[in-house]
C-alpha cells in the first residue's frame, strides 16, 4: 500500500508541476460554464437545478479525460521511466492503481472547482442540494470510467496521439450509446442491440445520479467497469513492459 | 563466499530472434563484474531481466536468494538499478525525484532525508538539488540516476553504462565510488569501454549475440591477445568465431 500512496503523490504533484493541470482546469471550467449557460438554457429553464451542467459533463470529459490519460503510460515508455518505476519494489497493480487514483483525484479537483454554479443556483432559488451532490458523484463516476479506459489504452502504446485518439473513440462510444439518436435508431432496426447499447451507456447511468438516485445497479456497473479496465491495464503493462 | 546474484540459463526471445541465449553466471559479494559486449549483444536485455523489468522466456535469476520472477518485489528491495540512459522524470527536482525513489523503498521522515542527503553527497548533486531534472546536463542526469540506485544502500547494484556521457573527471569519480562500495556489494556494470573494465572490474563477462563468450579476470582477458581491443574483437566478431 505504501507504494500506491507514493505513486499517487508523485503523479498528482506531477500535474501541478507542469502546465497540464492549469490548462485542463481552465478549459474545463470555461467550457462547462459556457455550455451550461448557452446551450443548456440555464436561466430560461427557470428551474433551480444543475441538470444542464450534468448533461454536458460527459461530453467535456470525452475530450479532456483522454488528454490526461494519454500520457499516463505512453510517456513513461517514451522517456524510459517505466523501467525505473517497475524496478522499484512496488507491485505492478500499485503503480497502475496509484496512477489511476491520482488522475481521478485530479478530475475531482476540477469538478469541485465548478462550485460557483452550486452557489449560483442556491442564490437564485431553492435547489435540492442532495440531488446536486449525487449529480456530482455521478460525474465523478463517469470520469473514473473514462480514466480507466484511457489508462488501459495508454498502456498499449508509446505514442500519445494514438492513445488520445483511441481513448476519445472509446469514450465517445460509451457516451453516445445511450443518446436518443442511437437508441431510437437501434430500437427501430435491431431492438436487441438497443438494449445492449443502453446497458453500456454511461449517459444512461449518469441520468440516475442526476435525478438524485444512487442505485446499486449503477454503482456496481461503474465499479466493475473500472475494476475490469484497471485489471486489463495491469495485464497490458505486464505483457508489454519493454516495448 | 555466497553469490548475491545468480543468473541461471537465462533466455529471452523476441519472436524468432534470440536476444539472450542461455546465459549463466553468478556474482559474489565483493566482486565487480564488467559486462562487456558490442551494441545489441544482449547486455541491456540481460540486465533488464535481472532487474525484474523483463520476464525471461526461460531460465531465472536470483538476487540475494530471491527469485526475480516468483518474488519480484522482494528481489527488487535488494537491488539498485540504473537503467540504460538513466531515465528520470523531467519535471521533478533532484530532491523530489530522490525522495520519490526513497518513499517507494519505504523510507519516511528523517530517515528519508538522511538517505537523500547521503546519496546526493556520494554523487555530488548538492549544488543542483532544487533544479528540475530536465534543466540538467547529461552528466548530472546520469548522476541523478546513480544516486537513485544507491539511495537505499542495496546489496546488489546493476548499472547499465554508468559512465556514459560523463566527462573524464566525472568518470574518474564514478569509478572511485564503485571501487569504494565494492567490498560490501555485488556489482554488475555494463560497458563497451574496455579501459573501464581494467580500471574497476575484478571480473569480466563478454557476451556476443546473446551468448557468453568469455568469463575471466581482466588480466586473463588481456593476456589472450596483443591488446584488449584485439581480444574483444576476436571474441565478438562472428567470422573470427567461425574460423
Amino acid at each position: 500500500m505504501g507504494g500506491l500512496v507514493t505513486v499517487f503523490r508523485r503523479e498528482l504533484a506531477g500535474y501541478f508541476a507542469t502546465p497540464v493541470a492549469y490548462v485542463f482546469i481552465v478549459i474545463f471550467l470555461v467550457m462547462a460554464g459556457a455550455l451550461t449557460f448557452t446551450l443548456g438554457n440555464f436561466f430560461a429553464r427557470g428551474q433551480a437545478d444543475l441538470q444542464p451542467f450534468f448533461t454536458f459533463v460527459p461530453w467535456l470529459f470525452l475530450f479532456l479525460v483522454p488528454a490526461l490519460t494519454m500520457r499516463l503510460w505512453a510517456e513513461e515508455r517514451r522517456l524510459g521511466t517505466i523501467e525505473l518505476l517497475l524496478t522499484l519494489p512496488l507491485a505492478q497493480w500499485e503503480a497502475v492503481v496509484g496512477k489511476f487514483l491520482a488522475a481521478w483525484a485530479f478530475c475531482a479537483i476540477a469538478l469541485a472547482l465548478t462550485f460557483p454554479l452550486v452557489i449560483t443556483v442556491n442564490v437564485l432559488g431553492n435547489p435540492d442540494n442532495g440531488v446536486i451532490l449525487t449529480g456530482y458523484l455521478g460525474c465523478l463516476m463517469v470520469a473514473g470510467a473514462f480514466l480507466a479506459v484511457g489508462a488501459a489504452i495508454s498502456a498499449l502504446t508509446k505514442n500519445q496521439v494514438i492513445a488520445f485518439v483511441l481513448a476519445v473513440a472509446a469514450c465517445f462510444f460509451l457516451t453516445a450509446a445511450g443518446s436518443p439518436v442511437v437508441t431510437e435508431f437501434l430500437s427501430q432496426r435491431v431492438p436487441q442491440l438497443a438494449d445492449i447499447a443502453r446497458g453500456i451507456s454511461i449517459t444512461e447511468r449518469l441520468g440516475g445520479f442526476t435525478r438524485g438516485v444512487i442505485s446499486a445497479r449503477d454503482v456496481v456497473f461503474f465499479a466493475s467497469f473500472m475494476a475490469f479496465f484497471l485489471f486489463a491495464n495491469t495485464i497490458a503493462i505486464d505483457q508489454r513492459k519493454a516495448d | 563466499m555466497t553469490a548475491l546474484i545468480e543468473i541461471e540459463r537465462l533466455t529471452k526471445r523476441f519472436g524468432g530472434f534470440t536476444a539472450v541465449d542461455d546465459v549463466t553466471f553468478s556474482v559474489a559479494k565483493g566482486e565487480v563484474l564488467g559486462f562487456l559486449g558490442p551494441n545489441g549483444a544482449g547486455k541491456s536485455t540481460t540486465m533488464r531481466m535481472l532487474a525484474g523489468f523483463m520476464t525471461p522466456t526461460s531460465g531465472t535469476a536470483r538476487i540475494c536468494g530471491e527469485d526475480v520472477v516468483d518474488r519480484p518485489v522482494a528481489a527488487k528491495r535488494h537491488l539498485g538499478f540504473l537503467p540504460e540512459g538513466a531515465p528520470t522524470y523531467p519535471e521533478m527536482t533532484v530532491t523530489g525525484f530522490l525522495q520519490f525513489c526513497g518513499r517507494a523503498r519505504g523510507f519516511h521522515g528523517s530517515a528519508l532525508n538522511d538517505r537523500v542527503a547521503h546519496a546526493m553527497a556520494l554523487t555530488q548533486l548538492e549544488g543542483v538539488r532544487l533544479q528540475p531534472v530536465e534543466t540538467l546536463s547529461k552528466g548530472f542526469k546520469r548522476r541523478v540516476g546513480l544516486a537513485a540506485a544507491l539511495l537505499h544502500d542495496p546489496a546488489v547494484l546493476v548499472l547499465d553504462e554508468p559512465t556514459d556521457g560523463l566527462d573524464p573527471n566525472q568518470k574518474h569519480e564514478v569509478r572511485n565510488l564503485i571501487r569504494a562500495m565494492a567490498p560490501e556489494k555485488a556489482i554488475v556494470i555494463s560497458t563497451h569501454i574496455l579501459e573501464e573494465v581494467a580500471a574497476v572490474c575484478t571480473r569480466a563477462v563478454v557476451i556476443a549475440r546473446g551468448r557468453v563468450v568469455a568469463d575471466a579476470t581482466p588480466a586473463e582477458l588481456a593476456a589472450k591477445g596483443p591488446t584488449m581491443d584485439a581480444v574483444f574483437r576476436a571474441l565478438t566478431l562472428p567470422e573470427v568465431e567461425a574460423a
